[in-house]
C-alpha cells in the first residue's frame, strides 16, 4: 500500500505545507499554532513508521524510490563536432528520492526528535507565527537531506537547514545568539561550500554518461547518486577511462578530502567544532534538541553515504586518519568536558567526544563499524535531545544551568531528575541503554583492525563517566539552595517526551536488532568493493 | 565595399529609434508643460517607450527564427556589420529594457522633487543611456560600440549629477565623470593600437588579420588588449579599478545607482563579450599564447574583484555602498564565464552569462527599490535604517530576505542557481582555483548579506517610523522578489529558450 503513494515525498514536504498553515493562522494564538505544528511534525513520523513497518532489508527500498526530472539544462552542444554524431547535450539534475537500510534509522531519528522537540516549543515565549513555520521549514529541509538521492538536491536541501536554523538560534536564543547565529552561518557556509566544490567535481565525471540510441549519442550530465554508484563500479564508465570526464587519482583525493571536511564541520570534528559549542549554549533548548540530536547526524550520514560509498579506496588507505581523528575527537570532548561549570557545555563536549565514536566506527570499514556508527547516531540523537529538553525545562523554572549555582534538584523536582539521571546514564554507556550498544559496536568493530588505537578511544567512556556523573549528580544531589524549593514538577507536555524518550533510549538499549535488522544490506556494496581491494 | 544606410534599414534599427523618438517627444512635452503639472507623466511616457522598445526587439527575435527555420543566417548586418541584429544582442537589448523599465516605475512615486528638482529631466535622460547600452550589445565595430559607450557614459554622467543642490551628488558626479573619461580614454587607445595592427575597426575582420599580425606586433597586441582590459574594468568597477563605484553610488540617487549597476555594467559587459570573444578567443590559432595569457588575466580580474567587493563590504555600514560592493562583487562572477577557455569542453558560456545577468538585474534592483522606501522613512541609508523592518513591514522584509537569498546564492532562487551553473563550467573546464575562489567568496558574502536580515529581524524598531509603500515601487519589488524565485526554481524555460536563440557559430564568429 505505501508503495502506491509518494510517501517519500509526503515525508518530506508535509513540514512545509504546515508551515504555509502556520503563517496563514493568527499570531496571538501560540496554542493553535503550536499544535499544528505538532500534527505536521507526527504525520511524517507516522509515515516513517509505516514504513520501517513494512521495509524489507533484503529488498531494499527500491519500491519506495521516486524519480523525476527536476531540471535538464541544454548546454552548449557547439561544443561537439557533428561528426561525433551528439544529438543533446545536458546538464540534468533530477528529483529523486530512496530509502535504504542507511537511511531509514535516520529518518525515525528525525520523525521522533523533531515531534518531541515541537511539544518541547512550548517554551517558545515569543513571534510564534514566525518561529513555527521556520520549525516546519527546517524539518523539509532535514528529511530531504536523508532522503535525498542526487547530490544537488541533497545540497539544496542541505542549505535549506541553514537559513531556518540561522533565524531560530539568532531570533529566539539567549544573550550570544547573534554572534551564535553567525558562527553558526559562516562555519556551516563554508562547509556547503566546500561541499559543493566536491559534489561539482563528481558530476563533472562521474555523473557523466553517454547513451546511444536511434538518432545518436545522447550525453548528460546527471547529480544522480545512483548513476555515480554505477559509473564508480563500470571500468568502462568515462570517469575510469580517461579523457575530459576521467576522475584521476588526484581528483579522486581532491573529492574525497572536500567531502570529509564538508561533512566533518557538521559533525564535527576537532578543529571545526567552535561553531557547534556556540550553537549548544546560546540556541533556545527546542532548537537544540534538533540540533543536536538531528543536524549533526547529517554530518554522519554524508559521511557514509558520500565519503565512505563513494570512495572506497580513499577511505581503505585514510582509515587509520579517521581512526586518529576520532580518537582525537572522544578524549579532547570528553576531558574537556570534564572541566565545564555550564551543563549546556558538559553536554557539547560530551557531543563532540560521541561523535568521535562516529568516526572510529567509520574508519573501522567492516559492517559491525558501519552499522555501529549508525546506531550510535541515533542513540545520541535520542539521548542528547533528552537531555536537551531536560535542560530547558530546568531553565524554564531555574534560569539557569550552571552547575555551581544548581543542586538539590532531586528533592523539588524528583520525576525530572531521575529522567536526568536515566539520560545520563544512557550517555555515559550503561549496557541496557542505548548509547551503550552504539558505543560496543563501534569499538568492536575497530577493534578488528586497530586494536592500539581502539584501546586509548576506550578511555573516553571512563571520562564519560566522569563528567556525567560530576555534572548529573551536582545538580539533583547535594545541598539544595533556598531559592529552588518552591519549583513545579515538569507539566504534563513536558512530561510526555521525556518519558517517551527515555522508553526509546531503553528499547533500543534492550533490542538493538530492531534498528540493526534494517541496516543489514545497506553496505554490501561497499564491503564487497573494500574485499577485493584488500584482497579477501 | 561601402554601403549606406537605406530606409529598409530602419526595421533593424526600430527600438532604438523609437527610443530616441520618444526621447524628443518627452522633452518637448517637458518643455511644453505648466509647472503645476506633475512630471509623473513623462515617467510614465518613458515607460511606454520602453515596453514598445521591448515589442520591436522581441519582433526581431521572431524574424530571425523565421530565417533560421528556413535556413538562413539568423543574423543581419547594417552597414557591413557595423550594426548587427543577432540573438546575442536581442537578448541583452530585453535585459537592459527590462531593467530600465522597472527602474523607471521604482522612480514613479518615490523619485521626489526635493531631491530631484527637475524631474522630467530624469526620466527622458535615462532613454539615450539605454540606446547607448544597446548600441553596445548590438554592433560589430569597435567604432560604433565606442559610440554607444560614450552615448550611455555622457547621460549618465548627468543622471548622477541630477540632484543639484547636494554637495554628495555633486562629488559623485564629478568623480563619475573623472573616472569614466579616463576608462574611455584606455578603451580607445587600446582600440587604436588594434586598428594600427589590423587596419579595421571591425571586429570579424579583426579576428581574421590577428593571427597574421601576431608574428609581427605581438607586443602591440598584448598592449591593446591590456589597455582595453583596464578600461573596461574601470567601467565595470572590477577590482582595483571599483574605488569610485561607492562614492558614486552613494551620491546618485537610488534610480540612478541601479542604472549604473545593472544596465550599465551589463553593457560593458556585453562589450567586453563581443571584442574579446570575436578577436581574441577563436582568432589566435594555433599561436595560443596571447590567447590563454588574455583569459587568464580576465580570470584573474574576476577573482580580486569577488575578493575585494565582499572583503571591502564586509565592514559597511551604509547600505548603498555596501549594495555597490556587493556589485563589484556580481561584476566579477559575471566575468568568470568568459574567462574560462572555450576551447575545451565547455556547458555554456553565453548561458550561464545571460542567465547570471537576469539573475543579478532583478536581485539588485529589488533591493535598492527596497532601500530607497526604507532609508525614506528612515532619513538616512545606514543599514541600521532597516532596524526592525520585520515588525514595521513584515512582508516587504519577507520580500528583503527572498532577494537577499538570491544575492547571497541560496537556494532556492535566481542567484544560487546562476552561481551553480557557473561553477559547474569552472568545474567542467578544469578551473578550480576560480571555482574555489567563487565558492569561498560566496560564503563571505553569507554574513554581508545576513547583515541585513539581522537588522531587519533581529534589532529593535519599534521606535523607527513606518513605512509608506507606493503601489509602483511595491510592484517593482514583488516583481523582483517573486522572479527571483520563480527563476530559482523553473530556470529551465529561461535557459532552454536562450539555447534556443543563442548559437556560437553565428553570433560570434562574426562574419
Amino acid at each position: 500500500m505505501l508503495e502506491d503513494i509518494p510517501v517519500l515525498s509526503l515525508i518530506v514536504w508535509l513540514p512545509l505545507l504546515g508551515a504555509v498553515v502556520t503563517l496563514l493562522m493568527p499570531k496571538q494564538n501560540a496554542r493553535l499554532l503550536r499544535w499544528t505544528a505538532i500534527v505536521f511534525s507526527v504525520v511524517p513520523l507516522v509515515l516513517g513508521l509505516l514504513l520501517f513497518a513494512s521495509y524489507e532489508p533484503i529488498l531494499g527500498g527500491g519500491a519506495y524510490a521516486e524519480h523525476g526530472t527536476w531540471l535538464s539544462v541544454p548546454l552548449n552542444a557547439e561544443a561537439w563536432s557533428a561528426s561525433q554524431g551528439v544529438t543533446s547535450y545536458r546538464l540534468v539534475f533530477n528529483y529523486l528520492l530512496g530509502i535504504d537500510g542507511i537511511s531509514l534509522p535516520l529518518v525515525l531519528l528525525t520523525g521522533i526528535v523533531s515531534t518531541m522537540s515541537a511539544l518541547a516549543t512550548v517554551h517558545i515565549h515569543k513571534r510564534w507565527k514566525t518561529f513555527y513555520p521556520l520549525f516546519l521549514l527546517l524539518q523539509t529541509g532535514m528529511y530531504g537531506v536523508f532522503l535525498a538521492r542526487d547530490v544537488v538536491l541533497f545540497f539544496i536541501f542541505f542549505e535549506l537547514t541553514l537559513l531556518p536554523m540561522f533565524f531560530l538560534i539568532g531570533i529566539w536564543g539567549y544573550f550570544g545568539k547573534e554572534k551564535a547565529a553567525n558562527r553558526f552561518l559562516l562555519y556551516n557556509g563554508l562547509g556547503s561550500a566546500v561541499m559543493l566544490l566536491g559534489f561539482l567535481i563528481l558530476i563533472a565525471t562521474l555523473g557523466f554518461s553517454a547513451t546511444q540510441t536511434a538518432g545518436g549519442v545522447e550525453l548528460v550530465y546527471s547529480g544522480s547518486y545512483d548513476t555515480m554508484l554505477a559509473n564508480l563500479a563500470d571500468p568502462n564508465a568515462a570517469a575510469n577511462a580517461g579523457g575530459a570526464m576521467f576522475l584521476s587519482g588526484n581528483l579522486r583525493w581532491a573529492a574525497f578530502i572536500l567531502l570529509l571536511i564538508a561533512f566533518g564541520i557538521k559533525l564535527p570534528f576537532f578543529p571545526f567544532h567552535t561553531w557547534m559549542l556556540k550553537v549548544h549554549t546560546e540556541a533556545p533548548p527546542s532548537v537544540v534538541m534538533i540540533h543536536s540530536g538531528i543536524l549533526l547526524k547529517m554530518g554522519v550520514y554524508g559521511l557514509i553515504r558520500f565519503v565512505a560509498l563513494l570512495f572506497p579506496g580513499q577511505i581503505d588507505s585514510w582509515a587509520p586518519v579517521l581512526a586518529t581523528l576520532g580518537v582525537i575527537n572522544i578524549l579532547y570532548g570528553a576531558i574537556l568536558a570534564c572541566a565545564q561549570k555550564e551543563f549546556k557545555l558538559v553536554l557539547a563536549y560530551s557531543s563532540i567526544s560521541h561523535m568521535g565514536i562516529v568516526l572510529l566506527g567509520i574508519a573501522s570499514l567492516n559492517e559491525t563499524g558501519f552499522e555501529g556508527a549508525i546506531y550510535q547516531a541515533v542513540s545520541h540523537g535520542l539521548i542528547s535531545a533528552l537531555l536537551f529538553l531536560i535542560v530547558g525545562s530546568l531553565y524554564e523554572r531555574t534560569g539557569t544551568t550552571r552547575l555551581d549555582e544548581l543542586g538539590g534538584l532531586a528533592r523539588s523536582l524528583p520525576f525530572t531528575s531521575g529522567i536526568l539521571l536515566t539520560a545520563g546514564l544512557a550517555s555515559l554507556g550503561l549496557p541496557g541503554l542505548s548509547g551503550f550498544i552504539g558505543e560496543f559496536l563501534s569499538f568492536l568493530g575497530l577493534f578488528d583492525t586497530w586494536k592500539w588505537l581502539t584501546a586509548i578511544g576506550v578511555l573516553g567512556v571512563l571520562f564519560a563517566a566522569v563528567y556525567v556523573l560530576r555534572g548529573v549528580l551536582a545538580m539533583i544531589h547535594g545541598p539544595m539552595q533556598e531559592k529552588w524549593i518552591g519549583l513545579k514538577e515538569a507539566r504534563f507536555i513536558e512530561a510526555l517526551p521525556m518519558v517517551a524518550l527515555t522508553a526509546l533510549i531503553v528499547l533500543l538499549g534492550v533490542y538493538p536488532s530492531l534498528l540493526t535488522d534494517l541496516m543489514q544490506h545497506g553496505f554490501d556494496g561497499l564491503l564487497k568493493e573494500l574485499q577485493t581491494r584488500v584482497g579477501g | 565595399m561601402i554601403t549606406t544606410l537605406t530606409w529598409s534599414d530602419s526595421w533593424y534599427l526600430a527600438p532604438e529609434i523609437v527610443l530616441a523618438a520618444f526621447t524628443i517627444a518627452l522633452a518637448v512635452l517637458d518643455l511644453a508643460l505648466p509647472r503645476r503639472v506633475g512630471r509623473d507623466v513623462i515617467g510614465w511616457g518613458a515607460l511606454v517607450g520602453l515596453v514598445l522598445a521591448g515589442v520591436f526587439v522581441c519582433w526581431h527575435i521572431h524574424d530571425l527564427n523565421v530565417w533560421k527555420d528556413a535556413g538562413k543566417d539568423a543574423f543581419r548586418n547594417v552597414l557591413g556589420g557595423s550594426w548587427r541584429v543577432d540573438n546575442f544582442g536581442n537578448l541583452l537589448k530585453l535585459a537592459f529594457l527590462g531593467a530600465t523599465a522597472l527602474i523607471v516605475l521604482a522612480s514613479l512615486g518615490t523619485v521626489r522633487d526635493r531631491e530631484v528638482p527637475i524631474k522630467g529631466e530624469f526620466y527622458y535622460l535615462i532613454l539615450p543611456a539605454v540606446i547607448g547600452a544597446m548600441a553596445m550589445s548590438s554592433s560589430g565595430d569597435m567604432l560604433t560600440m565606442y559610440v554607444g559607450m560614450e552615448l550611455l557614459s555622457i547621460t549618465t554622467y548627468v543622471l548622477v549629477a541630477v540632484r543639484k543642490k547636494s554637495g554628495q551628488s555633486a562629488e559623485a558626479a564629478f568623480k563619475y565623470v573623472v573616472t569614466g573619461g579616463t576608462a574611455s580614454a584606455f578603451v580607445l587607445y587600446g582600440m587604436s593600437f588594434l586598428y594600427g595592427v589590423t587596419g579595421t575597426t571591425h571586429l570579424a575582420s579583426i579576428g581574421q588579420a590577428l593571427p597574421g599580425a601576431l608574428a609581427d606586433y605581438r607586443a602591440m597586441i598584448y598592449v591593446a588588449f591590456f589597455l582595453m582590459i583596464v578600461g573596461f574594468a574601470l567601467k565595470l568597477a572590477l577590482a582595483p579599478f571599483h574605488a569610485w563605484a561607492p562614492d558614486v553610488y552613494q551620491g546618485a540617487p537610488t534610480p540612478v545607482t541601479a542604472f549604473l549597476a545593472v544596465v550599465a555594467k551589463g553593457a560593458a559587459m556585453a562589450m567586453v563579450y563581443r571584442i574579446f570573444l570575436n578577436t581574441a578567443q577563436f582568432a589566435t590559432g594555433d599561436d595560443s599564447q596571447v590567447r590563454d595569457d588574455l583569459f587568464l588575466a580576465l580570470g584573474v580580474l574576476a577573482a580580486a574583484a569577488m575578493i575585494v567587493g565582499i572583503a571591502g563590504a564586509l565592514k559597511q555600514q551604509n547600505a548603498k555602498r555596501l549594495l555597490a560592493l556587493s556589485g563589484v562583487a556580481n561584476a566579477g562572477i559575471l566575468l568568470v564565464p568568459l574567462s574560462l577557455d572555450l576551447t575545451n569542453l565547455h556547458s555554456s558560456l553565453f548561458s550561464e552569462f545571460v542567465y547570471y545577468l537576469a539573475a543579478y538585474v532583478l536581485m539588485n534592483i529589488g533591493a535598492l527599490a527596497v532601500l530607497t522606501l526604507v532609508s525614506r522613512s528612515s532619513g538616512h541609508e545606514q543599514l541600521s535604517a532597516f532596524a526592525g523592518l520585520y515588525h514595521r513591514a513584515p512582508w516587504t522584509a519577507a520580500a528583503m530576505t527572498a532577494l537577499l537569498c538570491s544575492l547571497a546564492g541560496l537556494p532556492i532562487t535566481a542567484g544560487f542557481y546562476g552561481k551553480l551553473y557557473i561553477l559547474f563550467a569552472t568545474v567542467q573546464t578544469g578551473e578550480y582555483w576560480l571555482a574555489a575562489i567563487l565558492l569561498g567568496t560566496t560564503v563571505v558574502s553569507y554574513y554581508v548579506y545576513f547583515s541585513f536580515i539581522r537588522q531587519m529581524y533581529m534589532r529593535g524598531g519599534e521606535n523607527e517610523p513606518s513605512v509608506r509603500m507606493t503601489i509602483p515601487t511595491g510592484v517593482v519589488i514583488w516583481v523582483c522578489a517573486a522572479g527571483s524565485v520563480a527563476l530559482g526554481i523553473f530556470p529551465k524555460p529561461v535557459l532552454d529558450w536562450v539555447d534556443g536563440l543563442f548559437s556560437l557559430t553565428t553570433d560570434f564568429l562574426a562574419r
